[in-house]
């Protein structure tokens, strides 16, 4: 018997503004001038703040963490579509999208200097930073399932990042999704590397969208430092995921343009001409001049956005700084909800430890 | 009052408390249609729905990471892990996420869910189907640990399991399944999570056991009382952790003697834990070296040498008159 052909198989990818600026109107998305704005607006903050965290861990003032810039796009533009009923579900390189969720800059400044106080807070139905790479898509799953169950509309969206394609927790998660049909859209932040592991060496794969056939879901590979592509697909995304059609992964392209994390040096493994290589595509560079090209944003407009973001970015790192000391026995406080003889008896010990040596 | 066994009582417990909490939900490997392998969630589906008794995708870890999702928007799901063997898979989640994510959040998440799963050894099962492995969980701060021993005591802590604001893992003596039925109260009952329960009382030495090793331990107390005509404290721990020491610690002041009673490998178990609080609270009540009769630091062996391995009525009577005549 002849072989005969069981199906065929495409994936897409969606660019609609491209690094000069210039648009596909067919694409583009019928976004106000406010709106587009405001999203620019964010994207501009989480820049900001990211680079003053930088600046602040160089000083000894926070500890380690991993930037997000020239990444705004892709984890932005995708916020955009949400509501705030949905879920956010993140790692630890989606910041301006976690800011857009109520969270303020001081609360990350706590986080990345070591206090879990930086957690708490925000819009309720925001997941904690998710240091373990990979496991947070299941939650987002689980999340789902119980809107789908309850009956509501909300969505959850879960970010990773390319390194966490590889792993079991990804694909377990892309399977359960789409076996119970559930609301989440998976959102892959492609930026070349893991570490140091570059994207082909993560998976053989020509893109990572295409791994979404496998699991009979929708999957684009969209331009991840075009916000308005980004927009359209998530858009697109959360309609289906809100009309019961289940979850879709998203795949954006973007690059990582800075370190790891602060305590990674990235010329061991890649080249400053790489990076030079893809600084014309910064989106934030190419949303600026889309919103020109339109005349809804100008140089003045531009130094007026920047004074006032570096004023709230000032106000935040002065709060950050002046707040009191956090109590020093609070992990003692959140182990159980329920009395627990043990933990209380270690308590009293550590309390008893630091008045020793307070005295001393 | 209606006698159950262990199976039967899990499924009376999973079956209540679905009744009476929406927001339970019971997931897992072919716990629907087939009723689970043990066929502990027998009758579930059609009573329920396949939107609350849920067969999965064969994968723990995605079991156990969906399931904290669905504790964290508000559902109770008890996820079914076919044997404790197969459990290893979802550490991470546990470990990393359901332990954790009340002290991440600083209590502004919590994950209260229930891992159930079968274990231990005796039943002539392949490999991975047999250990005793509940201080891999024990020794995760923000996991409670719960090992009942008998039907009675399996419906009352698994209805606090589910209950419990936390993530409690269940561990059920797979060996005592179908060993032996137990009248169980008409009404609904829970026991609090995290107490010892004293068996019988006695004065000359305080035995210490749990899971599937109580009732091989009552046979061998049962036998010793009668040949040797001495008065035996038996306590069954059935939680793990948080431990209570304070009961045992008690118990050891008054008999100065202590025999413990565990099927796990012996080094690092529950077992040298519960040594160390006596070391804490009651070393200078013994009139004897506290007795460790266990399961060997080797891997646990296949099914035809499985029984050697494991603590027999004879070895644990020999350790317990150990601690008596010292």
């Amino acid at each position: 018997m002849p072989k005969t052909k069981l199906s065929d198989f495409s994936i897409s990818y969606m660019q609609i503004l491209d690094e000069n600026g210039a648009v596909d109107t067919d694409l583009e998305p019928s976004l106000s001038k406010e709106q587009l704005v405001e999203l620019y607006r964010h994207m501009q903050w989480g820049r900001i703040t990211d680079e003053r965290m930088l600046k602040l861990q160089r000083q000894g003032r926070i500890g380690t963490f991993g930037p997000s810039i020239g990444q705004e796009a892709a984890h932005c533009a995708s916020m955009f579509c949400m509501r705030d009923d949905d879920w956010f579900v993140g790692c630890f390189r989606e910041h301006g999208a976690r800011l857009m969720r109520g969270e303020s800059l001081v609360k990350q400044l706590n986080y990345f200097n070591g206090y879990t106080e930086g957690n708490v807070g925000g819009n309720p139905r925001n997941l904690p930073v998710s240091v373990i790479v990979g496991a947070q898509g299941l939650h987002a799953v689980g999340l789902a399932y119980a809107s789908k169950l309850k009956g509501e509309d909300s969505v959850a969206i879960v970010y990773q990042g390319d390194g966490a394609t590889s792993q079991g927790d990804f694909h377990e998660a892309l399977n359960f999704a789409s076996v119970w049909n559930v609301p989440v859209i998976f959102v892959v932040q492609n930026n070349q590397w893991a570490i140091s592991v570059p994207r082909e060496k993560q998976t053989k794969s020509k893109s990572i969208a295409q791994k979404a056939i496998a699991y009979e879901m929708n999957g684009i590979q969209v331009d991840g430092n075009d916000p308005l592509a980004v927009y359209t697909a998530t858009k697109e995304a959360a309609d289906r995921a809100r009309n019961g059609e289940g979850p879709t992964l998203i795949e954006a392209v973007t690059y990582r343009m800075m370190m790891h994390t602060t305590a990674d040096d990235q010329y061991k493994y890649r080249t400053k001409e790489e990076e030079d290589s893809w600084k014309p595509k910064d989106p934030l560079v190419r949303f600026r001049k889309y919103l020109e090209n339109k005349s809804y944003w100008d140089n003045k407009a531009e130094d007026k956005l920047q004074a006032e973001l570096k004023a709230d970015c000032d106000a935040q790192v002065k709060e950050f700084e002046s707040q009191a000391d956090f109590p020093r026995d609070v992990s003692f406080e959140h182990v159980f909800g329920t009395e627990h003889a043990v933990i209380s008896e270690q308590k009293v010990e550590f309390d008893q430890e630091l008045e020793e040596e307070n005295d001393a | 009052m209606p006698k159950l066994n262990m199976v039967q009582a899990v499924t009376l417990a999973l079956e209540e408390q679905m009744t009476t909490d929406e927001s339970v939900v019971v997931l897992g490997e072919d716990v629907g249609v087939d009723g689970g392998v043990f066929r502990a969630t027998e009758g579930l589906l059609d009573k329920f729905g396949e939107q609350r008794v849920i067969d999965t995708p064969l994968a723990e870890s995605g079991i156990v990471g969906a399931s904290i999702g669905m504790a964290m928007a508000g559902l109770k799901p008890v996820a079914e892990m076919q044997f404790s063997g197969f459990s290893y898979l979802s550490i991470p989640q546990m470990e990393g996420h359901a332990s954790r994510m009340r002290a991440r959040t600083m209590g502004q998440f919590t994950v209260p869910m229930v891992l159930r799963m079968p274990y231990g050894g005796g039943v002539r099962a392949l490999e991975h189907h047999s250990e005793s492995r509940e201080v891999l969980y024990a020794h995760n701060p923000g996991l409670k640990v719960v090992i009942p021993s008998g039907p009675r005591n399996t419906r009352a802590l698994l209805a606090a399991a589910i209950q419990d604001p936390d993530p409690v893992v269940f561990m059920e003596p797979k060996r005592s399944y179908r060993a032996f039925k137990e009248e169980v109260p008409a009404e609904p009952e829970t026991m609090e999570i995290g107490k010892c329960q004293i068996v019988q009382e006695g004065t000359d030495i305080t035995v210490v056991a749990w899971g599937a090793m109580m009732h091989t331990t009552k046979k061998a107390v049962k036998e010793i009382e009668k040949e040797r005509g001495i008065s035996i404290e038996l306590i069954d721990v059935l939680t793990i952790s948080p431990l209570d020491s304070d009961t045992i610690c008690e118990s050891v002041r008054k008999t100065g003697r202590c025999a413990i009673i565990q099927e796990a490998a012996r080094s690092f178990g529950p077992a040298s834990e519960i040594i160390a609080c006596i070391n804490d609270k009651s070393l200078l009540y013994l009139e004897a070296p506290v007795q460790r009769v266990t399961g060997y630091d080797v891997v646990t062996p296949y099914f035809n040498r499985e029984l050697d391995y494991m603590p027999t009525v004879g070895r644990i009577s020999r350790g317990i008159i150990e601690a008596v005549d010292f």
